[in-house]
């Protein structure tokens, strides 16, 4: 028993239980590890989280500016697409606004020429009438004097009275006028 | 002194437990044992490694962002997002550290010249279960509330009442101490026992090779295991350290869940 107990001793002494913890292992375990959990944390964890967030927003961002380039061309083309209908129904309005514009153009050209001529027809006739008033007056002024002349000469009695003069002047010319 | 030394043949030390106990490098201090200096040595070149990755932090990333990022990316997407889910975000940083800590410390175990798996020493397994420990609990805590967490805990719902008197404690002791020294146990016994049969197939083959004939013949074997589980090692190292860190989001995603 005594011999045991020396063998267990010595063999304790010799090799000391390899499952006993010894405390500055311990002690020295928790430093260590803490020390490296405080750089890991600090120095590593949030570059390579950097580094993994640029590297998903690289990726994504490309994705998202690739839908946003189409998103942009569908609403240009669409604007494009828009803007010819457009630009076809506003030329086809002018179109027919000229072509109306140039009926009424022409139409009113027409219409004033008409007019014009009409004026000018008018003043003529109106020119033609008064030359011919004037005509007629001093025509029967003359014949009158002709007549009156030529039948005072002929009856050989002078009709001076103004009154009657004119009255025989007028009978006279009215019997002109009838026998045209 | 004899008993133990009879199962093998004289002149030949076993490797044990005491190969993994170091002499102080400067001094007596304990601060200055290979583990230590390797525990530190790991944070300076994790945290370089890391900086020098991500310092740029490019949108098309350069060789060394592109290695950082996998292994980030690994614990961020793999382990932090898909185990637990909406609120993963704020544990990336904790589960990352946990995962490349534990990588590293592992991986030294085949590292020509270091050659030491820091986490067969327990204290360290330890102390990141204290820190998973805490976590799990404090974010269970904050979103349930104490008595909500330990009610939900004890009494699952859709179960018969009697059976309470069994899955209660059952629960408890599995929330307050079976995942914690499972987590830790895994993860050292593994690289301890890793450890333990990589010196002792190494030292057997240099023991052997000293000896007749027949015994180098056997060396050669005892070498040429020694290579391959150094893979198979290197495979277990990757798989404690990607264990290790699932386990732990899982205990947060448990303590987020809205039932246990």
């Amino acid at each position: 028993m005594i011999k045991l107990n020396y063998l267990i001793n010595l063999a304790a002494e010799e090799a000391p239980s390899p499952v006993i913890p010894h405390p500055v292992e311990i002690i020295v375990g928790l430093i260590a590890f803490s020390l490296l959990f405080y750089v890991l944390k600090t120095k590593v964890v949030p570059k390579f989280e950097k580094a993994y967030e640029e590297r998903t927003n690289a990726i994504e961002g490309g994705l998202v500016r690739a839908e946003k380039a189409q998103v942009e061309a569908e609403r240009v083309l669409r604007a494009y697409t828009t803007q010819l209908a457009e630009a076809q129904s506003e030329a086809q309005k002018i179109r027919e606004e000229s072509r109306v514009q140039g009926a009424a153009i022409i139409e009113d050209l027409r219409e004033k020429a008409k007019e014009e001529a009409a004026r000018i027809t008018a003043a003529a006739q109106q020119s033609i009438e008064a030359e011919r008033q004037q005509a007629i007056t001093s025509l029967r002024n003359e014949v009158g004097a002709l007549a009156t002349e030529l039948a005072s000469k002929i009856v050989g009695e002078a009709l001076d009275d103004q009154v009657r003069q004119s009255r025989i002047v007028d009978r006279f010319v009215a019997d002109l006028e009838k026998s045209n | 002194m004899n008993l133990l030394e009879g199962e093998v043949r004289p002149g030949f030390r076993a490797p044990d437990a005491g190969d993994f106990v170091f002499p102080s490098i400067f001094g007596d201090s304990v601060l200055t044992t290979k583990p230590v200096v390797l525990v530190f040595f790991s944070v300076i070149l994790i945290s370089t490694f890391f900086i020098a990755s991500s310092r740029k932090a490019l949108v098309v990333p350069s060789k060394i962002q592109f290695a950082g990022e996998m292994v980030y990316g690994f614990v961020r997407n793999e382990i932090g997002k898909d185990v637990i889910g909406s609120e993963f975000q704020r544990f990336v940083p904790f589960l990352f550290t946990i995962f490349t800590f534990i990588l590293t410390n592992n991986i030294f175990g085949i590292i020509p010249l270091i050659q030491f798996p820091t986490m067969s020493r327990i204290g360290f397994p330890v102390s990141i279960t204290i820190f998973v420990y805490l976590t799990y609990h404090f974010v269970a805590i904050r979103k349930h509330g104490l008595f909500k967490y330990l009610k939900d805990m004890c009494f699952m719902p859709g179960i018969p009442k009697f059976m309470y008197v069994i899955l209660a404690p059952l629960e408890l002791a599995t929330y307050f101490l079976i995942r914690p020294l499972t987590l830790a146990m895994r993860l050292f016994g593994n690289m301890f026992a890793g450890h333990l049969l990589l010196i002792l197939f190494t030292l057997g083959g240099e023991y052997m090779l000293h000896d007749k004939l027949i015994m180098q013949l056997f060396s050669v074997f005892s070498f040429g295991f020694s290579l391959g589980f150094t893979f198979f090692e290197f495979f277990v190292q990757c798989l404690q350290a990607y264990i290790f860190t699932l386990l732990s989001a899982l205990y947060i995603a448990g303590a987020l869940a809205d039932e246990h």
